[in-house]
């Protein structure tokens, strides 16, 4: 299968190694990331405004790029995963949402909506499938605890998002298993690391830090995996010395492409 | 159209389906970084008492996880309701909450890109 692959401004620049890891497992797993062209960064964060149409557009051209090449669009950053997909519900069910972006946007063919947004994740689990990545994983992470930590946008809406269960997810834990290791779960796992606000509000931050990597520490892991950039900035340098990974670097070293 | 309506409009919210349980608010990740917290701004914005909120910092602690959405039992989206308020704030002229010239001095070498992006999405216009 090949995929229109959306990587985001921090791909390309402070999370190198979760967009080069990712390249290198779908191609020792067998599927396609194709980079759409001229793609522009998401914003960030999803624009709840129903008034405002600027702030989706940017989604909505990589969705229509999609829909062009008929593949679907995939995401790696937990971030633009939330935002191309909640500004795809809204082209899909906002009737004054689809139009104006239309209106603006001219393109050679209206967009609805039709665009199919999935996760790294989502392809691991339903499209190659847990099992079959067992049996690639060439060096298993024996012993490895390892720690899942989702935070908030690749759960929340969970209505839309339709990922996993939001409240008690498991699309990690069973990557974490098929890759030889134990998976902690914790209570912290699916709250928000601060966000945004480790700009303006650090203490703040540093509050969420300790709450969660304590949580993930207290059940015995010795390592946290993350699919999103801003909650590796946020958890990385944390007073209990967890180390926090993106999850295409284990993938990669389980699957031996490094 | 007065700021209640233009809060209603810009959020899509219907606060009159609130019950006034509190579990937004029981389950913000933020609540005791906040002034007024999400269930006050839902009955705040209803009852139409909303110059506290716009001149609140509060605006600015809301983390836009939707925990508060996806908890709530009658589906209100408090954190509409915040995003609309603080839209209503700095949208208004000069009313930026953080200024490009002030960033520099923020940020350090592993800042993501994301978390500025994300910043000028929501603090200013």
């Amino acid at each position: 299968m090949v995929y229109s692959y959306f990587p985001g401004c921090t791909l390309k620049s402070k999370a190198t190694e979760l967009d080069r890891k990712a390249r290198l497992c779908a191609a020792a797993l067998g599927f396609e990331l194709e980079e759409i062209e001229n793609w522009q960064c998401c914003g960030g964060v999803y624009p709840m405004a129903k008034d405002e149409i600027a702030t989706k557009l940017s989604s909505v051209r990589a969705l229509a790029d999609a829909k062009a090449h008929d593949r679907p669009l995939l995401t790696l950053c937990s971030a633009c995963h939330n935002v191309i997909k909640q500004v795809n519900n809204d082209m899909l069910k906002d009737a004054d949402i689809r139009t104006r972006a239309n209106n603006y946007l001219q393109l050679d063919e209206p967009y609805g909506g039709e665009t199919k947004v999935v996760h790294y994740l989502e392809v691991l689990r339903d499209e190659v499938g847990f099992d079959a990545l067992k049996k690639a994983v060439k060096n298993p992470l024996k012993g490895r605890k390892v720690a899942a930590y989702y935070g908030c946008l690749l759960l929340r809406p969970g209505a839309v998002m339709a990922m996993d269960d939001p409240e008690n997810p498991s699309i990690m834990e069973d990557l974490i298993k098929a890759m030889g290791a134990d998976p902690v779960v914790y209570p912290q796992r699916n709250e928000c690391c601060g966000g945004y606000l480790s700009l303006d509000d650090k203490e703040a931050v540093a509050k969420r830090r300790n709450k969660i990597v304590k949580s993930a520490a207290d059940f015995g892991c010795d390592c946290i995996i993350t699919a999103c950039p801003l909650c590796m900035y946020n958890l990385a340098k944390n007073d209990c010395d967890v180390p926090v990974l993106y999850f295409t670097e284990l993938l990669a070293q389980a699957l031996g492409v490094e | 159209m007065d700021r209640k309506e233009e809060i209603l409009l810009i959020s899509g919210v219907n606060v009159r389906k609130c019950m006034r349980c509190g579990k937004c608010s029981g389950t913000c990740p933020n609540y005791d970084e906040m002034e007024y917290h999400p269930h006050q701004f839902v009955y705040m914005v209803e009852s139409g008492n909303i110059e506290p909120l716009l001149k609140s910092e509060s605006l600015y602690k809301c983390l836009s996880c939707f925990a508060c959405v996806e908890r709530c039992p009658r589906d209100v989206e408090p954190a509409k309701i915040i995003e609309a308020v603080r839209l209503s704030a700095i949208r208004q002229k000069g009313a930026n909450h953080i200024k490009a010239e002030n960033v520099p001095e923020l940020i350090d070498e592993d800042t993501p890109q994301q978390l500025l992006m994300s910043v000028f999405r929501k603090y200013s216009k």
